[in-house]
């Protein structure tokens, strides 16, 4: 089946580990959006969710670190982070090795990815999952794209990615949604935390929802880093999502600065063209 | 400088609930098999958060473990604030402390 839902949306620890310390109103505008995406989501019917996510060291690390990576497994289970700090209960999350194993096998033909048989689940997923599926009753299929151990992949790899995915489920007959997960500019784990580039991550949003390749990847690391600091990196995640959409424009749900939360939170949604 | 099993070390402890449990009940032990300088042995130990981080901790891995330790947030913002006063700036990764 044709890819059924592409969107993006923020994953920052902060959202539910300092829930009560940010603005009421902009805390609320932004959960509603997350539940619209909830919705949406869900009105796609899908068989399956990929979460193409930017994990922190909870299952690759720098002795084998791989560019892109993908689940397949029938269960996964996180966060790995303690739970009265991110405030989300431990819980099994369901999977679905034989669908994986078929997504991977036409990834191949297009972008190396590495399997994972298992695969623990941080924030980077499972704050996400928090809101847009918290019964945890829709089996997920996690991707990962190595944002934190430079030397990173590049962005036109990151946009390939997407769109392999996207080759991947149009090539199986399961109805199947993608995410990204991502920050755009924040300096997470750092005493800048809490600094926000509004205008630059309104500029990267402007390229996000025209999703012109030429565009949307012409950023540097080094403009990166410098404009967006080293949270920045996790725009790979955003751009495989517009790789998966590639063709389609899309739209912002919200964009809102939240300091405490350390990032400016986001959703976004893509319209495919069928 | 072995700043790489400094962060594996906290990779272990971060992912891995026996290892956690190891590392709390007997710290100096668990160090054993990393190879670790003196300074970094005494600062995961201490532990000095501001010193992990000057010494370029990757800010993933070490939020963590200020958090496993019961920093509260402002607290471990302050003890990496505190680390670049005494230590100076951020030696090694991509967490540096920016001036603006």
């Amino acid at each position: 089946m044709p890819l059924v839902f592409v969107g993006v949306c923020s994953h920052a620890p902060g959202i539910t580990g300092r829930a009560e310390r940010a603005d009421p109103r902009q805390r609320e505008t932004f959960h509603a959006a997350l539940d619209r995406l909830r919705l949406a989501i869900a009105a796609s019917r899908p068989a399956a969710l990929i979460v193409v996510a930017a994990e922190h060291f909870a299952n690759f690390f720098m002795n084998n670190m791989p560019a892109f990576a993908l689940g397949m497994a029938d269960r996964y289970e996180g966060p790995i982070e303690d739970e009265s700090w991110l405030r989300i209960p431990h819980a099994c999350v369901p999977g679905n090795a034989d669908l994986s194993r078929r997504l991977i096998s036409h990834v191949l033909e297009e972008v190396d990815v590495a399997y994972a048989e298992e695969w623990k689940f941080d924030h980077g997923i499972i704050v996400p999952l928090h809101f847009l599926t918290p019964s945890y009753d829709l089996p997920i299929i996690p991707a990962n794209i190595n944002c934190q151990g430079p030397p990173l992949t590049p962005l036109h790899r990151a946009y390939a990615f997407g769109r392999a995915l996207r080759h991947a489920a149009d090539a199986v007959p399961e109805r199947i949604a993608l995410i990204g997960t991502g920050g755009i500019s924040h300096w997470p784990a750092t005493p800048n935390s809490g600094k926000i580039n509004e205008a630059w991550d309104r500029e990267f949003l402007d390229r996000w929802i025209a999703n012109r390749p030429a565009r949307l990847l012409s950023y540097t690391d080094e403009e990166t880093y410098r404009n967006a600091g080293q949270g920045g990196f996790e725009i790979r995640t955003f751009i495989a999502a517009a790789g998966a959409a590639e063709g389609s424009t899309g739209e912002i749900w919200c964009y809102e600065p939240i300091p405490i939360f350390a990032v400016g939170c986001t959703v976004g949604v893509m319209r495919l063209t069928p | 400088m072995s700043l790489y099993y400094v962060q594996k070390l906290l990779y272990q402890i971060n992912r891995d609930p026996d290892f956690r449990t190891r590392f709390k009940a007997d710290a100096k032990a668990s160090l054993a098999d990393f190879a670790l300088t003196p300074q970094e042995i005494a600062a995961i130990l201490a532990p000095d958060i501001g010193l992990l981080y000057v010494l370029g901790v990757n800010g993933q891995l070490l939020m963590h473990f200020a958090a496993l330790h019961g920093f509260e947030w402002n607290a471990y913002l302050d003890a990496m604030r505190e680390g670049v006063r005494r230590h100076g700036a951020v030696r090694a990764g991509i967490y540096a402390m920016s001036e603006d």
